[in-house]
């Protein structure tokens, strides 16, 4: 095993995410809770970048930290007075969540033991292809065409009806 | 424990096989990598450079060139701020500074030692764990960029990824997240203001400047910012600003959208003087606001160093085989000039309204954007390869087009008035 700096830096990723994660559902104060959110997909990001998937890496980030965290903050921003969250949970709903969490838990846990051992692309020695040609591929001259296609219409779809809802006329 | 080292120490073990995955970030050599296996080691006494750690070298050049590139972009403002006001004094018919130095260029250097030994004052009543971090977090993605920014021929580019164009985009994105965090931990209303006018303004016009980038990526068929750079090496037609009619108009969407990116009049809502004092870093005092200017200038130099990657020919020249505009001080002529061109921007236009901000960028720039897109994609099948004659088509039509849109743009400006808002 060759000189662990990768790995170091590999770990403190992993760590950076799982600790502001966790910072992110104990944190009370809700605005701390969304920019610790935003450590957490860097994080994400940044393992990402070790899978070699640094077209997902640059759209986890443009896509969740400049678009959906922005989006968080504006509407808390916009409500803004209650910060401090007290959150009253009843027996009942706490023993719900378990089970959720549970299930959920024991699904990806079954998940990541199915998963064939992670793959090094460039384990062989080629030259490693920009992802973005893959994915261009597989999606507008592949198998994922119609996926694809469906998921555009969809957001064109929520992109109207955002619009519909927000016009004037529509509200009175 | 001994099991444990031997464990990793056999040639059997392969972490690839194991749960956690085979940490391999580039099989390639990198430039940190080969300046040390080529030039460094070969001068070193042959005992040291049997041991020598060359990952753990890498890691240090490369750290010591990222430190370089903090220490060098801060000095980048230090002139720009210097002639954005020499140019703001000439528009306005004045002197601008004289008294510091030689025609007063050491003014800038006298303000920012003012600055870092200003107070460092933090609201009581804000949120002091974001308000000290805001800055940095600003300070930190304006830097960022400069890694993927192609300075000239020979120059090693710290950041040479696939994704080029769109790392830059990535990171850039990140900058209202610092605008959004100073705002709201000041907890004064002109910084909340002046952080939700800016994301919103951001968020709105990354758009237009995200599809106009897309022309350019159409016609090079890369995100890599070195083969946008390369695809351009053929004299001033194979510009891509000149190689259809749609990147032309994407030229100038990107630089206006670029301008409202970086806050700027005719479209610093958010650092609008006259209603909310100073926006998002109303609060802010010594150091602090001064990394909030450095980051400001460095931001303005690095989206004209985009605008002339992606549209003017990079470190290309403007005829082939000539050094005319080309390397590395053609790149910065080139870059300088769009930042002349933003500061007299800045002191010709009045500020744009909320409401005319947004139609501009909804109504008008991102359908002309997605025209554009189409647009490129019919001239790609139209001129798979770019050839004399579709160079020649396309600037008869640029020419055209200029001549029909100045002339339809005098007339409607001469009989129709500005709306006023409802």
């Amino acid at each position: 095993m060759e000189f662990a700096l990768k790995n170091f830096i590999f770990y403190g990723f992993a760590l950076m995410t799982v600790a502001s994660a966790l910072l992110v559902v104990t944190v009370r104060n809700i605005v701390h809770a969304a920019f610790s959110l935003m450590v957490t997909l860097f994080g994400i990001a940044g393992l990402y970048v070790f899978l070699q998937a640094d077209f997902l890496a640059a759209t986890q980030v443009i896509v969740y930290v400049g678009g959906i965290l922005v989006l968080i903050l504006f509407g808390v921003m916009m409500t803004s007075g209650r910060l401090e969250m007290r959150i009253h949970i009843e027996r009942g709903q706490l023993l719900l969540g378990g089970v959720v969490s549970l299930a959920l838990l024991t699904l990806l846990l079954t998940v990541i033991a199915n998963t064939p051992a992670w793959k090094n692309l460039t384990d062989d020695g080629t030259e490693f292809p920009p992802t973005t040609k893959r994915i261009g591929e597989l999606i507008l001259d592949g198998p994922f065409l119609l996926p694809f296609e469906v998921v555009s219409v969809l957001l064109l779809v929520a992109l109207i009806g955002a619009a519909l809802i927000s016009r004037k006329e529509v509200r009175e | 424990m001994s099991d444990f080292r031997a464990m990793f120490a056999s040639p059997d073990f392969n972490v690839s096989e194991g749960f956690f995955p085979n940490i391999n970030l580039q099989e390639k050599l990198n430039w940190a990598e080969e300046f040390i296996q080529n030039v460094l080691i070969p001068r070193l006494p042959e005992a040291v450079a049997a041991h020598f750690p060359v990952e753990l070298g890498t890691v240090l050049v490369m750290f010591a060139c990222a430190g370089i590139f903090v220490g060098v972009v801060p000095l980048l403002p230090l002139f720009l701020v210097l002639a954005e006001r020499k140019v703001a004094a000439r528009f306005q018919n004045r002197t601008g500074p004289m008294r510091v130095g030689p025609w007063g260029t050491l003014q800038t250097l006298a303000d920012g030692i003012k600055l870092i030994f200003k107070e460092d004052f933090i609201p009581p009543q804000g949120d002091k764990l974001l308000f000290l971090l805001a800055p940095y977090v600003i300070f930190a993605c304006s830097f960022a960029v400069f890694a993927a920014i192609p300075f000239g021929d020979g120059i090693p580019i710290p950041g040479d990824f696939n994704i080029g164009i769109f790392y830059i985009m990535a990171i850039s994105s990140v900058i209202v997240m610092g605008v959004i965090m100073a705002g709201w931990s000041s907890n004064s209303k002109w910084s909340l203001l002046g952080a939700l006018r800016s994301a919103a303004q951001i968020v709105s016009y990354e758009i237009p400047l995200g599809l106009s980038i897309l022309t350019v990526v159409m016609l090079v068929e890369s995100l890599s910012m070195t083969q946008i750079v390369e695809s351009q090496s053929n004299g001033v037609f194979s510009w891509l600003i000149f190689r259809t009619p749609f990147t032309f108009i994407a030229f100038f969407i990107f630089f206006i959208s670029s301008i409202a990116e970086v806050n700027r009049t005719p479209f610093d809502l958010p650092e609008a003087e006259s209603e909310i004092v100073a926006g998002f870093h109303t609060e802010y005092s010594g150091m602090r606001f001064a990394l909030f200017f450095i980051a400001e200038y460095a931001n303005m130099f690095a989206i004209s160093a985009i605008a002339v990657t992606l549209f003017l020919g990079g470190w290309e020249g403007a005829l082939p085989g000539y050094d005319i505009l080309g390397g590395f001080p053609g790149f910065v002529i080139k870059t300088l000039t769009l930042v002349f061109l933003m500061m007299w921007l800045r002191w010709t236009l009045p500020r744009l309204r909320v409401d005319q901000l947004m139609n501009l960028c909804w109504k008008y720039f991102i359908p002309i954007a997605f025209f554009n897109i189409l647009g490129t994609g019919i001239w790609g099948l139209i001129f798979p390869e770019d050839t004399l004659v579709s160079t020649i088509i396309s600037c008869a039509i640029i020419y055209i087009g200029l001549i029909v849109a100045y002339t339809i743009a005098g007339r409607t400006l001469a009989q129709k008035p500005e709306p006023q808002p409802s």
